[in-house]
């Protein structure tokens, strides 16, 4: 269990520290997550591939692994970085051990660590490629292979993450639904598709590449952009998918890479942030009620305040650092935000804007009858 | 929202003397909020009785009433003042229960003020048990089953229902105060009664038991625009059934999920929101079950509180500055984060530490009792780690209670271990670590205690770690992974074995380099650059110190825990001594461990340090910060024990050296300069056995007053009136300090005692104060009221008490502060003791002086001389035209079956302070904002020893005049009557009914003078004492109180009481007053 492993930076900084997932040597971008509970759902959030993930709380694994907690069928991070593991979590519901799990699903990782050193460095220096080894602890060795990894920016990872073919979400699905969603999938948590679902909707996921065609074929009321990992620029195909879905009158809702893509798609632009937003503490304010609201978030890229059409306005901004949070198209029932409505991990203050969306889909149908 | 600009004046409420569960954070918070409504531009308006506090310095508030925390002394303050508003949401559970209390007699309405921060709406539906149900109820939320009753006449088919044990719980009481836990019907029956007698509205709610059941508390902020953030969340080590302030508790909760978490969350805000928290903290408490998840709500606190202050210390969010502000209009996003000063307040906190509250208990004065929902701890140190294994052990030695850290209780067998670890106790603790030190499974351990496993599992580890110390080779990578398990030097050369030193440990350490880092508390998880340097150690790669600013730097030490003898008032001296660095241009580094004080404020100095007040743990933060100087005089007893090892270290102690210090300390040394300066002294002797303690006693005659050398607060000092109980002292005193000498002095009964404070430069002396005792020498003075200026001392005596002093300072080479204890016999005056340090009496003084003593004494350290601070007048020994008396307030009623009887060691927790005209006012004052009513009419029981009967003469036909009856037991009735006084006759306690209990339980009686004698049994005198105190009748144990008692009984018969700011007070001295610095 005290197997040594390494952690190299991409501007040679190294630290020492245990093994406490899989044996291996796994890169990826260094991000840090400031929540100090769901540690399973960042582990399983598809947004995170690619990603070497450094929990900012210090104690993780405390308890355990849920049945119920999953926002994918596996985790998806490249790797994950603690100060300590828990041995001997204590949950009722706990059904597994964080060590076991990551070793299960062959996940590299990394204990013992000055984490919060770490994430000064990342806050000074931005997000930077790094490296786990429990293999090889050779500072130039490691360091050169964490250079050697293409960086996030220009890198399509939706695909990778994103289902293979389309499926009818089940759990907790509505026995008479009162609207069809589709969920466009770019790296989906399951947290949405369960919104979805608790709102009284059918929900049908579908690959991040299916046309617009194919998804209005299926006659959503509403359509789910969902959030995903990385870069939105590269995604030109559902950007186009995006274009012409917007002017069919299907209300739309993005969330995180989904609100990314909508933006490029209204003819914005996107760039990259310093080291990210990654925690469930987030404050945001709704433009429209000036309540604010404390979110879950996870995301590098950001969309551009400026670069939007004038029929586009900003409904939501991070209190925080001012940045974009979320848009809604002036007459059309298309809207998205930054942060995670649905949480998992989060608070759920921002869970109404499934109401608002319901809402919208309810108008639509109406409108439709009339 | 912008701040409200219909307000003017706002008028806040203090929380009154510090009592178990009402301590110093209340000073904290309310400091903060003045501090904040000043900020805002608002006129301010305090009242609050107690001296000891920060609120109450006179720059504070715009006018500070220093009043008893009355309707009455409400009242006219409203009249004199006519707010615009009340704020009562920063003052404890007693500044709430005044507000309704005058709410309900329509003083509020009267005046037309506003309160702010909670409606009297939400006060009623958080406290009132049954509103406070059908509010949980409404909004769907689970909550233990309960019923309210009023009488305790047949409570059957309750207890049907609820099933054994059952929880009571007495409605609109303190701390908890009047709750317990009833296993069987008897106890059920008999709960309800005390709680009925304790609760001021006559309700006692009966609860379905959910002991066992892991507990956690929400600190929640939720502004007019309802915006709601969690500041904190804390989960107890202690599950239910132990009070949350008598817990060992974690910040952040550790054992919910993220579902599990946020559904409490969503709980949280649906029911600030129904209860109707419109601005401001809150605190609300759930229980789990932890097989089910079951989750209850178990209560709510509209306002700041002790967790409050834990929270804010734990996570750096300023709940109550930020609570003030809600309160006047703002919303949290339009305030800032103090700490990152870059982004709004309104978020919520991300930790990336480990915080632990271990509470201080005061068994060493009452015991060891069981605990359960209602609160006996007296203090508590809390500590910060980057594991939850290091804050403990941080935690625990920063208690100072005699364990390094996560140490076992030995000396019990396997069977009682078990039953140690099964009852909750305040050393319940440390017989989990020996159990699992000696190898009982972590699951047997967690099904006794109800402990979740996962403290226990943490607790394993340090436990298996320790062993693996013994006989191993202390190498630089286990030293450094027992420092990031928390062990302290101390710790580690104990588990090395025998052979091992703590310097020997300390001393490899430094050589291996294995020193702590010192990272910042910073509300964001590095997330944000933070600008604000509040440390903590721990061992990591690197710390975060922020850039020192260049200018001389002094480090203050702090008091730790409150505990019996040591509260508050060090404290204050400390806050106070870090502003005089900062008004003359230094800075100031605080050290303290204490999450309740002002001193541990960010704001309260220029470094903050929240560290264990050990050896250890002081050298390392000198070692990064290499002060100018540190101060040791202000902290109590807690630095002074480090001040001759840290000199030793080369560290720089500034003021009054330590051997001084010490000169004064060591009786031997004392006494020669007494005798060369012809100052008299009570005759004595150190004793370091029985026999030698018999044979000084026989020397200086009987009484003697015996105690162990170096404790605060009196500790283990009795008065002895023969050699057995001598002897019988002597073995058990050998428990009590670990140095073995014994003082023993001359117990000089019936003399008058005096407590003086001064300030000495080397050159001149000031003194700050001279105060008389109004009880008589041998009442800890501690525990004793005191009057300043003295009211019946003659001139010439006064003369020779400050000669004394003055003369005292300049031998002793004090350089700031030295307290004196005189007592005065038959004309002639005798030193008890000097101590070259800060008192408990310096605030109070400072407050009655207009003088602030703990500030001008520190600017004496940093070498000003004290012609230039005070007033010419004061220092040539002018004093206030007013009277002012001290009261102290002590904790009884805490503690079933413990004597209510004064004595030479210190049992109270707080003070309050009465300010008038004349000393019989005051001293009235005193007794009202002690809580003790003294009657204006009625039956009085008299009963005295032998010696008092001549002076209780007077005091009969006084009271006679006034119109009382008197009641007396045969032999005093008989004496009374000799004098030509009527007395009603009652039974002796066994001599028949109806005895003098039964007229005190029928309330026939308004006030009982009971003197205890020296040597008889004293039996029957604590069966009256007690049942007078349960029934909150009071009763007078000496008969210096009784002369006072009467004095101010006359004023409360008279006009109507007055109240007048300290502002205003201060016009009247015969010197200017000091309001802000360097005025």
């Amino acid at each position: 269990m005290n197997d040594k492993a390494w952690l190299a930076l991409e501007d040679g900084t190294l630290f020492a520290g245990r093994a406490c997932g899989a044996a291996g040597e796994t890169a990826g971008e260094s991000v840090f997550n400031t929540a100090m509970t769901g540690y399973q759902e960042i582990l399983t959030d598809p947004s995170y591939c690619g990603q070497l993930v450094t929990m900012t709380y210090p104690l993780i694994g405390n308890y355990g692994i849920t049945a119920r907690d999953h926002e994918s069928a596996r985790p998806r991070l490249s790797g994950f970085v603690v100060r300590e593991l828990c041995r001997k979590p204590s949950n009722h519901e706990s059904v597994q051990s964080v060590g076991d799990f990551l070793r299960q699903h062959g996940i590299v990782a990394i204990e013992g660590i000055d984490t919060r050193k770490l994430t000064l460095h990342l806050r000074d220096k931005g997000a930077l490629r790094g490296i786990i080894s429990t293999l090889d602890g050779d500072a130039a060795r490691l360091v050169a292979k964490a250079r050697a990894i293409p960086s996030m920016a220009g890198r399509d990872l939706a695909s990778t993450v994103t289902c293979e073919t389309p499926y009818e979400w089940t759990e907790g699905a509505p026995a008479k639904p009162d609207f069809r969603v589709v969920v466009m999938d770019f790296g989906a948590k399951y947290g949405i598709m369960r919104r979805l679902s608790a709102l009284g909707a059918r929900v049908t996921v579908v690959p991040a590449g299916t046309s617009a065609s194919d998804i209005l074929r299926l006659k959503p009321d509403g359509i789910m952009l969902s959030n995903g990992p990385g870069d939105p620029e590269p995604l030109t195909g559902p950007v186009e998918t995006i274009k012409r879905l917007i002017p069919e009158r299907v209300p739309i809702f993005g969330i995180c890479l989904g609100h990314q893509l909508l933006g490029l798609a209204f003819g914005g632009k996107t760039f990259k942030l310093k080291f990210g937003h990654h925690g469930s503490n987030h404050p945001v304010k709704d433009l429209a009620t000036g309540k604010i609201e404390i979110t879950a978030q996870n995301h590098g890229f950001c969309v551009d305040l400026d670069s939007l059409p004038a029929e586009v306005r900003t409904t939501h901004v991070n209190l925080n650092d001012g940045t974009s949070e979320g848009m809604a198209h002036a007459t059309l029932p298309v809207f998205s935000v930054q942060h995670h409505p649905e949480a998992a991990a989060g608070p759920h203050d921002s869970r109404y804007l499934f109401g608002r969306f319901a809402a919208m889909m309810r108008e639509r149908r109406e409108a439709l009858r009339a | 929202m912008p701040k409200r600009e219909d307000l003017k004046k706002i008028l806040v409420i203090g929380s009154g003397s510090i009592v178990i569960g009402q301590g110093c954070e209340f000073d904290y918070s309310g400091t903060q909020g003045l501090k904040a409504l000043r900020e805002e531009g608002y006129e301010t308006v305090l009242i609050n009785s107690n001296p000891a506090t920060i609120m109450t310095d006179p720059e504070l508030a715009d006018r500070t009433y220093i009043e008893p925390l009355t309707t009455d002394a409400l009242d006219k303050v409203l009249a004199a003042e006519s707010p615009d508003a009340i704020l009562p949401t920063l003052g404890g559970q007693t500044a709430l229960n005044l507000t309704v209390a005058a709410a309900e007699r329509g003083i509020l309405k009267k005046h037309g003020v506003e309160v702010l921060g909670a409606r009297l709406e939400t006060i009623r539906k958080a406290e009132d048990r049954q509103l406070f149900k059908a509010a949980m109820q409404k909004i769907g939320l689970d909550l233990p089953r309960s019923t309210v009753v009023t009488d305790a006449a047949d409570l059957k088919a309750v207890s049907r229902d609820l099933g054994f044990p059952v929880i009571v719980r007495a409605s609109f009481t303190l701390g908890g105060a009047g709750g317990g836990i009833a296993y069987h019907y008897e106890e059920l029956l008999s709960r309800v009664h005390t709680a009925l007698e304790m609760s001021p509205v006559k309700k006692v709610l009966l609860e379905e038991s959910i002991i066992g059941w892991k507990e956690y508390e929400l600190e929640v902020m939720r502004d007019r625009a309802d915006n709601f953030v969690v500041v904190c969340t804390i989960e107890n080590v202690d599950p239910m059934g132990v009070h949350t302030g008598d817990s060992l508790t974690v910040a952040p909760a550790q054992t919910l999920t993220d579902r599990q978490y946020q559904e409490m969350r969503d709980d949280a805000k649906r029911i600030v929101s129904e209860i109707g928290v419109e601005t401001g903290g809150c605190n609300i408490q759930f229980a789990v079950d932890p097989r089910t998840g079951r989750r209850v709500v178990i209560e709510i606190n509209p306002r700041v509180s002790r967790s409050s202050a834990l929270a804010s210390k734990a996570t750096g969010f300023p709940i109550a500055k930020i609570a003030a502000k809600l309160a006047v209009g703002y919303t949290l996003d339009e305030l800032p984060n103090d700490i990152t000063k870059a982004t709004p307040a309104c978020f919520e906190p991300a930790i990336d530490y480990v915080v632990v509250k271990a509470p201080r208990f005061a068994t060493e004065k009452f015991g060891e009792f069981p605990l359960d929902t209602a609160m006996k701890s007296v203090g508590e140190a809390m500590a910060i780690g980057r594991t939850f294994k290091e804050a403990l052990q941080k935690a625990l030695r920063g208690l100072e209670s005699g364990k390094k850290g996560l140490e076992g209780d030995s000396g019990v067998d396997a069977e009682t271990l078990l039953q140690r670890v099964a009852t909750p106790t305040s050393s319940r603790l440390y017989f989990v670590k020996t159990a699992l030190a000696l190898g009982v499974p972590v699951e047997r351990i967690a099904e006794v205690s109800r402990i979740d496993p996962w403290f226990l599992n943490q607790m394993l580890e340090i436990v298996e770690f320790e062993k693996s110390l013994a006989g191993a080779p202390l190498d630089a990578a286990r030293l450094r992974e027992a420092k990031r398990l928390g062990f302290s030097d101390a710790q580690i050369a104990r588990a090395c074995g025998p052979k091992t030193a703590e310097k020997a440990v300390r001393a490899r350490r430094l050589r291996l380099g294995v020193r702590p880092s010192y990272k910042l508390v910073d509300t964001c998880a590095g997330e944000f650059p933070s600008a604000t340097p509040y440390f903590y150690s721990t061992y990591e790669e690197t710390g975060d110190l922020l850039p020192q600013k260049p200018g001389k730097k002094v480090m203050i030490l702090g008091s730790g825990p409150n505990r019996i003898g040591q509260g508050i008032e060090f404290d204050y001296c400390c806050v106070q001594a870090s502003k005089a660095l900062r008004e003359d241009g230094w800075q100031s580094v605080m050290v303290n461990c204490n999450p309740e004080t002002v001193s541990t404020d960010y704001d309260a100095s220029d470094r903050l340090y929240f560290e264990p007040l050990t050896l250890e743990d002081v050298l390392e933060i000198v070692a990064v910060e290499k002060p100018d100087g540190v101060i040791v005089q202000f902290g109590g007893q807690t630095p002074l024990n480090l001040a001759v090892a840290l000199e030793k270290a080369g560290v720089p102690i500034l003021g009054t050296k330590p051997v001084d210090i010490d000169k004064a300390e060591d009786r031997k040394l004392f006494g020669a300069i007494l005798d060369k300066l012809k100052i008299l002294a009570p005759e004595s002797g150190i004793a370091r056995s029985a026999e030698q303690a018999v044979r000084i006693a026989r020397r200086v005659g009987y009484p003697v007053m015996v105690r162990p050398s170096y404790v605060l607060g009196g500790r283990a000092m009795e008065i002895v009136y023969d050699d057995a109980s001598l002897t019988d002292y002597v073995e058990r005193a050998r428990k009590a300090s670990a140095h073995p000498a014994l003082l023993i002095d001359r117990f000089l009964a019936d003399a008058a005692e005096l407590d003086v404070d001064a300030v000495c430069d080397g050159k001149d002396v000031w003194i700050a104060g001279v105060m008389e005792h109004i009880e008589e020498a041998g009442v800890h003075s501690g525990d004793s009221a005191c009057t300043l200026p003295p009211h019946s001392l003659a001139p010439s005596v006064l003369h020779t008490v400050r000669e004394h002093t003055r003369r005292l300072a300049l031998a002793l080479k004090v350089r700031g502060l030295i307290n004196i204890q005189y007592a005065v016999k038959d004309g002639a005056v005798y030193v008890l003791e000097a101590n070259p340090r800060a008192s408990r009496t310096v605030p109070f003084v400072s407050k009655a002086a207009g003088l602030p003593v703990a500030r001008i004494a520190t600017w004496v350290m940093m070498g000003r001389p004290l012609k230039k601070l005070v007033p010419a007048a004061a220092l040539k020994g002018a004093v206030p035209p007013y009277a002012a008396t001290k009261e102290a307030v002590l904790p009884f009623i805490k503690f079933p079956g413990v004597d209510p009887r004064l004595g030479p060691e210190m049992k109270s927790t707080g003070e309050v302070m009465g300010l008038d005209a004349d000393f019989p006012r005051s001293f009235a004052k005193s007794q009202q904002a002690a809580g003790l009513t003294l009657p204006t009419s009625g039956a009085v029981f008299v009963s005295v020893q032998d010696e008092d009967k001549p002076e209780i003469l007077h005091v009969a036909r006084a009271l006679r005049q006034m119109g009382f009856t008197l009641v007396a037991t045969r032999n005093t009735a008989d004496f009374l009557g000799r004098h030509g006084l009527l007395a009603e006759r009652v039974a002796k306690i066994g001599e028949g009914k109806p005895d003098v209990v039964d007229l005190l339980k029928q309330r026939n009686l308004s006030l009982v003078i009971n003197t205890p004698s020296g040597k008889r049994s004293r039996a029957d005198g604590y069966q009256i004492r007690r049942t007078a105190l349960e029934l909150d009748i009071p009763c007078i144990t000496n008969i210096r109180s009784v002369n006072a008692a009467v004095h101010a009984i006359s004023v409360l018969q008279g006009a109507s009481m007055s109240v007048k700011p300290l502002q205003d007070y201060y016009k009247s001295l015969p010197y200017p007053a000091f309001v802000g610095p360097k005025a």
